[in-house]
């Protein structure tokens, strides 16, 4: 259901007459609900107090969007980042079917008004030695800030304990986004970038690696530090410590591969302005019937990641009957909120 | 389960790549890089020439080529060749020998190593006792003869080197008879030069260096003549009927003396010092070559007035009173006569003078009055200014391929008519399947057209752009044009001129439309030129305008270099190509890309600060777009070659730093310990790499904004006739790709023929596309509704090409350094990509289209990209689909200008420069391979030959 309605921006009042007032338009007024809105990057941020909703109806521009979702059915997971423009992959879910549908999200608090910079992922399919961080670089300002330097480490292999070339992190700049998560580290060591080994890599290639994957980084390190790792209480006692990298298992790096390389899509929008107008995300062309006997790889993801989007639990109350394109528009032609993101060079 | 199947596992295509794709270096093109070392073969009529890295070219005929590589990598000191055999000898720096043979193998010959040998003292004996001067192949073509420091004088038995000791001339059995006095004064010292009698194999004349010479009678193992020198030896050289000999010597003298039975130790005949009364520098090679006419020709290295002239490098040929020392611009590196070999023939009569410089051959013709130089159909000085751009350009029509050869048969007047001299073996590789061109463009303001469709990369024409502007330095060749007593006559010979009057000439990019024959050519300081090939010498104004680049941008100050001045009025252009339109970009940094248009008669051009579009036949500039992102300063202020000449004067000075150790090295002062230098270097080498492992290298990780340097500099441009706006109606284009992944495409209206002197090119901008990664755009392409690229500029018109399919939907493939990504248009969506970089760590450095034919089937033949990746790979990616189909290490990821320099052709060939001088072709096509193919037979065994072998069989019974 679809509703379109004004507010007086600078009076919008306290939270609870807002959510009478959405109670009152769709006219359920019994019904408990979950408010968000979409925010200038495109992220489902929720409203749930006065200062969201005041910092939500400042970000008008001029419209809000608002999505009102019945609170039983919620998915909570829909929050956060890249929310908007994700596509869920049904490789994941394919692979991960516990991750939707048999884990009921344990909710701690409601996020508030802010947005992930960083998470430990795939604990549950790495060894616990290993540490695999994603950054977000998108939707915020600071700089990734970290470096990284050629070194040695010692494997256990075949022939016995043996030195061999890694790649190292080698300092942290203060205030960067590496130092502000706390879960990487001068001397960690970096195995994987976006689910490509860097063994045998030079370090020029590596950096090359990270800059092309910056906007959305995930990096696999071994810590310098073992004492803070996870432990998990199954199979610890026979498998942990230096033991379990050796006997990673070889599968896990191609699985995971195709996972981030799909994820990674999602933030990966080009920009094109049409005759000096206004500038857009340029949308994934829809497959054509032809092309699909020899698409690539990649491009069977795009597909995946599309099919993986429809069947999303959200409630969207905003409908827009099949479209894929999750494009938002720019209704405000200043384009003001564009530039500070740094996205169009204006001259 | 299908999106689980990884790609690249289908047979079939699997085995159609094998008949498509293949990689081959096949031929190394221009001049060797540090040439260390000469060898001529008179009976086989080929040459050699050695390196300081242990390389081995043999040349002779036109495509005739040969090229060997010794394992050790070390210097080659000397070449011989084993007389009347298809074999030589080589010694390395390391005082090792190696045997090669020519051999034929399945219908064509090849050179390969047969064995090799260190001479080996007695146990505790010094290094230098067994350090190898002088090498002396016997015309038995059995043994050699081994001049050592030590002074004595080893035989080895080929082939296998077998050391016969028996045989070894001891510096005390020659000192036995030498006069007391004389002895005393001097020791042997090392062996200087070993000569065989030319009528008699049974005596070898040996020349130690302190000046003492002696004949030696190899029968009975004894001296016959002693001729008691003055001055250190440098070299010898017999006279054609063994009635006399020379020598040649450190002060800068030369000295003749006469052998016969009655004098066992002669006074010398004559003793000359060419260039005195003052001191001069050593002679330190000479040749003795008798005529019909009874002058003699002598011909000699050096010996130039110390402090005058001593910085020269020069031969000097003497022939009655004719005489010119040719001054070569580079180090003489070694040279040789080609004279009669004939046994029977009566004098030598000198045809031809070889010499090897450090940075070029040179050949004189001595037979045409005047002396003039032979032009080489190979081994050409790639470098002679030195190689700022190159562009290659395929299948060249006969009418320009024709009327460029004669442009370029005009320049080359005052060269010599003889043909080339040095003609052994046979070239049996087929015709060259199509004429190519490539086109290089030098720091001094010229392009130079090379014939690259065979082996010989042949100079064909010389284009310089320097007449255009006004410089300093003026063509003023006063400076070697010599009064009549000038003295010594030096004439300057050779083209290598690594000096560039002014940087700002240097041509950074060319674009050649082979239908048309116009030429765009585009410099380092701002100026475009299109030219127009005229095949008679003209003398007309060029058109001038100039494009302000930054437009309204204000407070910006560029402190680069200036704009060239032009020159006022009509200028003389000789027969070739001749410029008509000059356009210079304002701030006048160097242009980064250049595109002609040769049917819109349109030119468009990029710098780092934005990109214009010029209409030449209108002489009109339609618009100027700037790119400049405000906040990138240091485009703005100063050429860009300011990071790249740091890096370039560390590169040399390191290049200074070996050289010198190579040549301290080389130095085989008196006394000096060999080993001992070579320890030290040794240690050197180490500390040097130590220091580099303890620098800390890190890398900064950092997302890319558009707050980076140089987001603006223009990278690529491209004319396509494309659906722009809408998909009914297509239209002219052109696209421009910037260092911060924006692609910018503007709409051109360009009147039809009838009119198009009368209504203006009109130009819109119809779309700019922001890459999110912004990477640099490197490659713009369409594809039409066939998924082809769009042709060439007259192509179709030409019917050289299917005229492109305007009913479906076209598509843009943009290149960046780190994706491929296809767009459908006129709405541009994103259809496909492949992410190389996040994938593979490596960046694209060049891309083009190539089209591949199949060796099997010839109506198959397909489109790919071929791509050079920053690490020196080469990668073939499928079209339309992104698909990677091979990959071939081909140049070291550490040779950066190898990786810079390197061009592909349409056709799946390419070029890549492996030092400054030489080219590297490479193949990737199974189909069009440009290779050596030729064979040397030997040749009939003369008369006197058997005499030869009969004596070395005689010495082989006695030893028995």
């Amino acid at each position: 259901e679809f509703r379109r309605f004004s507010l007086e921006r600078s009076k919008p009042g306290k939270f609870e007459e807002f959510y009478g007032l959405l109670q009152h338009v769709h006219k359920i007024p019994n019904v408990d609900v979950l408010v968000g809105y979409t925010d200038v990057h495109g992220d489902l941020l929720p409203i749930n107090n006065d200062d969201n909703y005041h910092k939500a109806v400042s970000t008008a521009n001029p419209l809000l969007r608002i999505f009102i979702q019945r609170k039983e059915d919620a998915d909570y997971s829909a929050f956060g980042t890249d929310t908007m423009t994700r596509k869920k992959n049904v490789l994941s879910n394919v692979l991960r079917p516990d991750n939707h549908k048999k884990k009921p999200h344990i909710v701690i608090s409601m996020p508030q008004d802010f947005r992930p910079v960083s998470s430990i992922i795939d604990v549950d399919i790495l060894p616990e030695t290993h540490r695999r961080v994603r950054l977000y670089k998108y939707g915020t300002d600071k700089p990734l800030g970290f470096y990284i330097r050629d070194g040695s480490s010692v494997r256990v292999t075949p022939h016995g304990l043996e030195k061999v070339p890694g790649i190292f992190i080698s300092r942290l700049v203060p205030g960067g986004l590496a130092q502000s998560t706390g879960l990487l580290a001068v001397n960690d060591e970096v195995l994987e970038v976006n689910g490509i080994e860097v063994s045998g890599k030079s370090l020029d290639q590596v950096t090359d690696m990270m800059i092309a994957n910056s906007r959305n980084l995930i990096i696999t390190v071994r810590p310098a530090n073992q004492r803070n790792n996870v432990v998990r209480n199954s199979r610890t006692s026979g498998s942990s410590g230096q033991s379990t990298e050796s006997s990673l298992p070889s599968s896990t790096p191609n699985i995971s591969a195709n996972i981030l390389q799909g994820e990674e899509e999602s933030d990966e929008e080009d920009i094109i302005i049409e005759d000096s107008g206004e500038p857009q995300q340029i949308p994934k062309a829809a497959p054509t019937s032809e092309s699909l006997e020899s698409l690539t790889q990649i491009e069977l993801l795009h597909e995946s990641t599309q099919n993986g989007f429809l069947p999303s639990s959200e409630v969207n109350l905003n409908h827009s009957a099949g479209s894929i394109s999750m494009e938002y528009e720019v209704q405000d032609p200043d384009l003001k909120s564009l530039e500070e993101d740094g996205t169009i060079i204006t001259l | 389960m299908r999106r689980f199947l990884r790609p690249g596992h289908d047979p079939v295509r699997e085995r159609l790549k094998r008949d498509l794709f293949q990689f081959n270096k096949t031929v190394e093109h221009g001049f060797p890089h540090q040439p260390s070392a000469l060898g001529y073969s008179p009976f086989l009529r080929l040459m050699a020439i050695g390196t300081r890295s242990g390389a081995i070219k043999l040349y002779g005929a036109p495509g005739v080529e040969f090229m060997g590589l010794h394992e050790e990598n070390n210097t080659v000191m000397q070449i011989h060749f084993i007389p009347d055999q298809c074999q030589l000898v080589t010694l390395l720096d390391d005082n090792s020998l190696h045997l090669w043979s020519l051999k034929q193998h399945s219908g064509a010959s090849e050179l390969r190593e047969e064995h090799r040998f260190t001479l080996k003292g007695p146990p505790g004996s010094p290094p230098s006792a067994t350090q190898i001067t002088a090498v002396l192949p016997h015309s038995s073509r059995e043994v050699l003869y081994l001049g050592t420091e030590s002074g004595n004088i080893f035989v080895v038995e080929l082939p296998l080197f077998r050391v016969l000791e028996d045989r070894t001339i001891t510096s005390e059995a020659v000192l036995q008879r030498v006069p007391e006095d004389y002895c005393n004064r001097r020791s042997c010292e090392l062996v200087e030069a070993l000569r065989e009698h030319p009528k008699n194999p049974d005596q070898i004349l040996i020349g130690y260096s302190r000046g003492l010479i002696v004949l030696w009678d190899l029968q009975n193992n004894r001296v016959t003549h002693h001729f008691l020198g003055s001055q250190q030896l440098e070299n010898l050289y017999w006279q054609r009927d063994g009635s006399k000999f020379i020598s040649c010597h450190y002060d800068g003298s030369y000295t003749q003396w006469p052998v016969s039975s009655d004098n066992r130790q002669p006074e010398p005949l004559e003793n000359l010092v060419p260039y005195g009364p003052f001191p001069c520098k050593a002679i330190s090679k000479i040749y003795w070559q008798t005529t019909r006419n009874g002058l003699p020709y002598i011909i000699f290295q050096g010996g130039m007035p110390r402090a005058s002239y001593g910085d020269r490098h020069s031969i000097s040929v003497v022939h009655g009173s004719q005489q010119t020392a040719f001054d070569f611009t580079s180090r003489v590196i070694d040279f040789f006569i080609i004279f009669s070999s004939e046994p029977t023939a009566e004098f030598d009569d000198p045809s031809a003078m070889v010499v090897l410089a450090e940075e070029e051959l040179v050949v004189i013709d001595l037979k045409t009055a005047g002396w003039p130089a032979v032009h080489p159909p190979y081994l050409a000085s790639l470098h002679c200014s030195a190689i700022t751009c190159s562009h290659h350009v395929s299948n060249i029509p006969l009418k320009l391929w024709e009327r460029i050869i004669s442009a370029g048969s005009k320049q080359n007047i005052h060269y010599s008519n003889m043909p080339w001299p040095i003609d052994g073996g046979t070239n049996i590789a087929p015709d060259p399947p199509q004429r190519d061109l490539l086109l290089t463009g030098h720091e001094d303001g010229t392009v130079r057209f090379w014939d690259a469709s065979g082996v010989c990369l042949h100079l064909l024409y010389k284009l310089s752009t320097v007449r255009v502007f006004l410089t300093d330095a003026d063509p003023n060749d006063n400076m070697n044009t010599l009064g009549e007593d000038e003295w010594p006559p030096l004439r300057k010979v050779g083209t290598f001129d690594p000096y560039s009057d002014d940087p700002r000439l240097g041509i950074q990019k060319i674009y050649l439309c082979k239908y048309s024959g116009y030429l765009a050519v585009a410099g380092t300081a701002g100026q475009v030129l299109v030219m127009e090939l005229n095949d008679e010498d003209a003398e007309h104004v060029v058109d001038h305008a100039e494009a302000d680049l930054l437009q309204d941008q204000e407070g910006y100050r560029w402190k680069g270099h200036e704009k060239l001045k032009t020159r006022d009025g009509p200028v003389r252009f000789e027969a070739g190509f001749q410029p008509f339109v000059l356009v210079q970009c304002q701030p006048p940094a160097v242009v980064t890309s250049l595109a002609l248009h040769s049917e819109w008669k349109l030119v468009a051009f990029g710098t780092s600060h934005g990109f214009g579009l010029f209409d030449h036949q209108q002489k009109r500039l339609v618009f100027v777009k700037c790119t400049l992102h405000p906040s990138d300063q240091l485009a703005l202020e100063g050429p860009l070659s300011r990071v790249k000449s740091l890096k370039k004067s560390l590169r040399q000075s390191f290049r200074r730093i070996r050289r010198s150790r190579v040549s301290s090295r080389k130095r085989r002062g008196a006394g000096g310990n060999a080993s001992e230098v070579q320890e030290a270097n040794a240690k050197f080498d180490q500390d040097a790499l130590q220091e580099m492992e303890l620098a800390p290298v890190q890398r900064k990780i950092e997302a890319r904004s558009a707050e980076d340097s140089f987001t603006g500099f223009v990278r690529t441009l491209y004319f396509a006739d494309t659906f722009l706006r809408d998909s009914s109606r297509h239209c002219p284009s052109l696209w421009a790709g910037t260092n911060g992944g924006t692609v910018y495409a503007f709409c051109l209206r360009v009147p039809p023929a009838e009119r198009r002197m009368d209504e203006p090119v009109r130009a819109e901008q119809a779309k700019e596309i922001q890459l999110m990664h912004r990477a640099p755009v490197v490659g713009i392409l369409v594809l039409d509704g066939r998924s082809t690229p769009l042709p060439e500029p007259l192509e179709v018109a030409h019917d050289l090409s299917k005229s492109p399919d305007m009913q479906g939907s076209h598509q843009l493939l943009v290149v960046s350094e780190e994706q491929f990504k296809v767009f459908t248009l006129p709405k541009v969506s994103s259809k496909l990509k492949l992410k190389l970089t996040a994938l593979e760590g490596c960046r694209v450095r060049k891309v083009m289209v190539a089209n591949f034919g199949s060796c099997k089937t010839d109506d198959y033949s397909e489109n790919d990209l071929a791509v050079l990746t920053n690490l020196g790979d080469i990668q073939i990616i499928s079209l339309p689909f992104l698909k990677l189909q091979i990959r071939y290490p081909c140049i070291r990821k550490e040779d950066v200008s190898g990786i810079a320099s390197c061009v592909f052709t349409k056709y799946g060939q390419g070029f890549y420069l492996i030092s400054p001088s030489e080219f590297e072709r490479f193949s990737l096509s199974t189909k069009w391979l440009v290779e050596p193919r030729c064979i040397v037979d030997m040749p009939e065994i003369t008369s006197n030959n058997h005499v030869h072998k009969k004596s070395g069989m005689e010495n082989a019974a006695r030893k028995s």
